[in-house]
């Protein structure tokens, strides 16, 4: 598999978790030429214009709602039960913050578009979609749907003219959520200036485009119905379910796809995301994302404000973190963290034996000390401590350990900023190194960076450097 | 790995590299300096860049012109990959701290270089500058860029002292559409695309042959029709739809 250049190495070193995913990374990429995508992109959507409106005009009002909401919720395990009506204003309010938790405008609006009139183009294997107009417009919107038409495509991915929708809406998450939240969401939406926007039609591959095969889909694949509360757990555990595994569709990143696009499972057991190059850990492994050893205020801390004293989110998760979490009241925040706490699977406690590297594994990382000391010691530290809250410790971080070094070679082609959020307005970031070291050097900084230190991680080559370029958000 | 982790918390903080509760502790300043290192391994002095890089400079130019082009390249409107990503996740308050910062940082400007130019070509170019056009609807160049085209507060940038490269880039993205400045009709793309190529040939090398001095004008430097003429970039209004 591996060419002539490394034939110093035995098969042993050189066996390299990241070959697995280059493989798939290959193919998306093909097909991704093939349907020439690129000037759009996979993730979320910019729109701060919206939220400043919103803090201008109620500051404080809108966070009391946040939580009354939260905790009315609470209070009724799964509003599936009854719950008096809405007032109509009320409603509307509380569509408007759980759109917010569906992260519903960042699929639906296009980069510097206008909000909720789609036309954002998402690039999978199959082709690619474009998100329509859920503005109230009557020709171009979704003027014309009551709210069971809504409930019709949020909960059984239909469309008001029978049409099976695709998956890359959602709705196999949506449907855990509730009709009295649907309709409060459908309120919000019909409250919305329409905008006239006719968007283009997807370009799906064949044979993907025949919607029996669609329908078969979902038979195999597909599994309608409203979140049941467990009655053995708490209220908080409840509710954390329900916005991780509904409206907040996590799993909708966090697992693996098999190669028809559906989930594998809802165990959030990390998978590479669909048409992009970034892979979401999972947030089950005590190796990935596992949270089960954190304290809820950690947890919290990161989902909230998108950075914490040992962890920093990045790329398409520091956008979720912007566009939806950070606008999630501190009460439905707590109830996912406690959700997360209860995923961790129970860690293997067996010491890990450390591994004398042998002698050329040694020399190759070695190489990468030079460039660490040149290019990233000045923020990451001498011994890869970091700054908490700043600058993120390299050391014992497990998304630079990770199996997959995906994430960690984009860190270093692209850099960036960690979001902007209320409780950390103002990030410190990350430069771009993609125009400045060289792919043989970023092999071996990355390299480095997942051994030096007591961290312990596969080795880097330099076309696995080049094979995670590209599909930049 | 966890014992790992947690050994090297315990470590990290008997060592006193730990204090959760001073963040930008380690010596780390809480300035805007340290919040834009990013930045500056592109933008950095002319002097650490060669000459004929494409990176423009972006000390001193005028503030609202430098949040213009980063609300921009965030939204989609100018396109540039490295800076997309790196904006991405950023609110326009904090942009507009950063361009504030940008704005108020001293400039060594590149030395002028001789054009190439015959002198009929000097002339035609001389004329666009400073008298423009009225045939084709052109102002002077210098009528909204400044009588020594050191740009005009708040949003309109000097020409001065920016290599080659760049400007002939800019003046690709106005002219071709494109994605880059090219979404949304305004002044300067109006009159980009009015000019023949070459003019724009004449006149990228012909800017660069000028030294650069002195500050930018006040905005009432601009007369109101072209004030009006570019009330979307004045105005913000482009950015803020
Ligand atoms: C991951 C991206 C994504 C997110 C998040 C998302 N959508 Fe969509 N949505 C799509 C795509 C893609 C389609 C088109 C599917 C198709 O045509 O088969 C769609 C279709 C729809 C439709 C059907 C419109 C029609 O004309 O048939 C509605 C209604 C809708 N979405 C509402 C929502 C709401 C409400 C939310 C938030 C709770 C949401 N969407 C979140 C991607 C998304
Ligand atoms: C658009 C895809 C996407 C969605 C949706 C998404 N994530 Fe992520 N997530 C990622 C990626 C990619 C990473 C790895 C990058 C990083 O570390 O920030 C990640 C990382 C994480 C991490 C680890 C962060 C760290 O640095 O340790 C947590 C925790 C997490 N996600 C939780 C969630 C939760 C909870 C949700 C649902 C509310 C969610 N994610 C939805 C893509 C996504
Ligand atoms: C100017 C300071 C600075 C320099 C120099 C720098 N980094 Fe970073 N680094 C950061 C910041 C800030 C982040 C968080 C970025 C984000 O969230 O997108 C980061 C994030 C990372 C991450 C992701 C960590 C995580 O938990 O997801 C890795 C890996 C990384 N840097 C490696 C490097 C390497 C390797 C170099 C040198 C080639 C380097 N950094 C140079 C500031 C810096
Ligand atoms: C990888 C190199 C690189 C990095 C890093 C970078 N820039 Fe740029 N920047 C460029 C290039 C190249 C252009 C010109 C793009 C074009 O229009 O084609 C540019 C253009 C700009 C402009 C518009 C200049 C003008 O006169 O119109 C501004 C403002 C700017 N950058 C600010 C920033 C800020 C702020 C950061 C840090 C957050 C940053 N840049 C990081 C390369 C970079
Ligand atoms: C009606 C007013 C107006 C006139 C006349 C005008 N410009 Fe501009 N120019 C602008 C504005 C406004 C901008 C800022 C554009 C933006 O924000 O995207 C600009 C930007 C530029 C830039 C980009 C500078 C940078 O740092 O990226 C160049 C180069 C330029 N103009 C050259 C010219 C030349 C050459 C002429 C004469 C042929 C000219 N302009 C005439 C208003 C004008």
């Amino acid at each position: 598999m591996r060419n002539s250049s490394r034939a110093g190495f035995t098969r042993e070193m050189l066996i390299n978790p990241a070959n697995e995913m280059k493989r798939e990374a290959h193919e998306t990429q093909r097909l991704r030429h093939i349907n020439k995508i690129d000037e759009e992109v996979s993730t979320a959507q910019r729109s701060d214009s919206l939220v400043q409106s919103i803090n201008q005009h109620f500051p404080s009002k809108w966070q009391i709602i946040a939580f009354v909401a939260g905790g009315l919720l609470s209070l009724i395990p799964m509003a599936s039960a009854q719950t008096p009506a809405d007032s109509d204003t009320e409603q509307v309010r509380r569509g408007e913050y759980l759109a917010r938790a569906g992260n519903c405008m960042g699929c639906h609006t296009t980069r510097g578009g206008e909000p909720y009139a789609g036309g954002r183009k998402l690039n999978t294997p199959f082709g690619q979609f474009v998100t329509p107009n859920i503005t109230p417009d009557n020709e171009t919107g979704i003027g014309r749907w009551n709210s069971e038409d809504f409930w019709q495509a949020l909960h059984y991915g239909k469309s008001k003219d029978g049409r099976y929708l695709y998956p890359a809406f959602p709705y196999t998450e949506y449907t855990k959520v509730t009709r009295l939240d649907a309709d409060a969401i459908f309120a919000y939406l019909r409250s919305l200036p329409p905008v006239v926007q006719t968007n283009p039609p997807h370009k799906i591959s064949s044979p993907y485009d025949n919607q029996f095969l669609l329908y078969l889909w979902r038979a195999q694949y597909f599994k309608e119905g409203v979140y049941q509360p467990d009655k053995s757990k708490s209220d908080e555990w409840n509710r954390g379910n329900y916005l991780v595994q509904g409206l907040g569709h996590c799993t909708a990143c966090h697992t693996a796809r098999n190669v028809l696009g559906a989930s594998r499972d809802d165990k959030l057991s990390g998978g590479k995301i669909m048409g992009t190059h970034w892979y979401a850990p999972s947030l089950i492994s005590p190796l990935e994302a596992g949270v089960g050893e954190w304290p809820i205020e950690d947890i919290v801390e990161l989902l909230s404000t998108g950075i914490n004293s040992h962890a920093v989110t990045s790329g398409p998760m520091a956008t979720i973190v912007r566009q939806s979490l950070q606008h999630l009241s501190d009460y439905d925040l707590r109830s996912m963290a406690v959700y997360l706490k209860s995923l961790d699977e129970k860690r293997d406690n067996t010491p890990q034996k450390v591994r004398k590297m042998p002698e050329q594994v040694r020399q190759y990382v070695a190489l990468g000390e030079k460039v660490y000391k040149e290019h990233c010691q000045n923020c990451h530290g001498e011994s890869g401590q970091g700054v908490p809250g700043i600058y993120p410790p390299l050391a014992g971080n497990r998304n630079v350990t990770m199996r997959s070094p995906l994430n960690t070679i984009r860190n270093v082609l692209y850099g960036g900023y960690p979001p902007a959020t209320a409780g950390n307005p103002r990030p410190y970031g990350m430069p771009p190194f993609q125009h400045f070291i060289r792919d043989p050097e970023i092999a071996h900084v990355v390299s480095y960076i997942r051994n030096a230190w007591g961290n312990i991680g596969s080795l880097v080559y330099p076309d696995d450097v080049d094979n995670s370029r590209g599909s930049e958000f | 790995m966890p014992m790992k982790f947690f050994a090297f918390i315990l470590l990290a903080m008997i060592s006193g590299l730990v204090s959760a509760a001073e963040p930008a502790s380690a010596g780390i300043p809480d300035t805007l300096e340290e919040r834009i290192k990013p930045c500056i391994i592109c933008h950095r002095d002319a002097d650490l860049i060669d000459r004929d890089a494409y990176f423009p400079r972006i000390a001193g130019k005028p503030a609202g012109y430098l949040y213009n082009q980063l609300r921009n390249f965030r939204d989609g409107r100018r396109y540039y990959q490295p800076m997309a990503i790196l904006l991405e996740n950023m609110s326009d308050g904090y942009m507009r701290e950063i361009a504030e910062y940008f704005a108020s940082q001293p400039y060594a400007y590149l030395e002028p270089v001789a054009p190439a130019l015959s002198p009929d070509e000097t002339k035609s170019v001389e004329t666009l500058m400073y008298s423009g056009d009225p045939e084709r609807d052109l102002p002077a160049c210098s009528a909204c860029h400044g009588e020594k085209l050191m740009g005009l507060q708040p949003a309109i940038p000097g020409l001065l002292g920016l290599p080659h490269a760049y400007l002939a880039a800019q003046f690709g993205g106005w002219r071709n559409g494109g994605i880059m400045r090219g979404q949304i009709p305004d002044c300067m793309s109006e009159i980009a695309k009015k000019l023949t190529q070459e003019e724009v040939n004449a006149l990228v090398q012909w800017l660069p042959g000028l030294p650069a001095s002195g500050q930018s004008a006040g905005a009432d430097a601009l007369t109101p029709e072209l004030a009006q003429r570019c009330r979307t970039i004045l105005s913000g209004q482009e950015v803020a739809r």
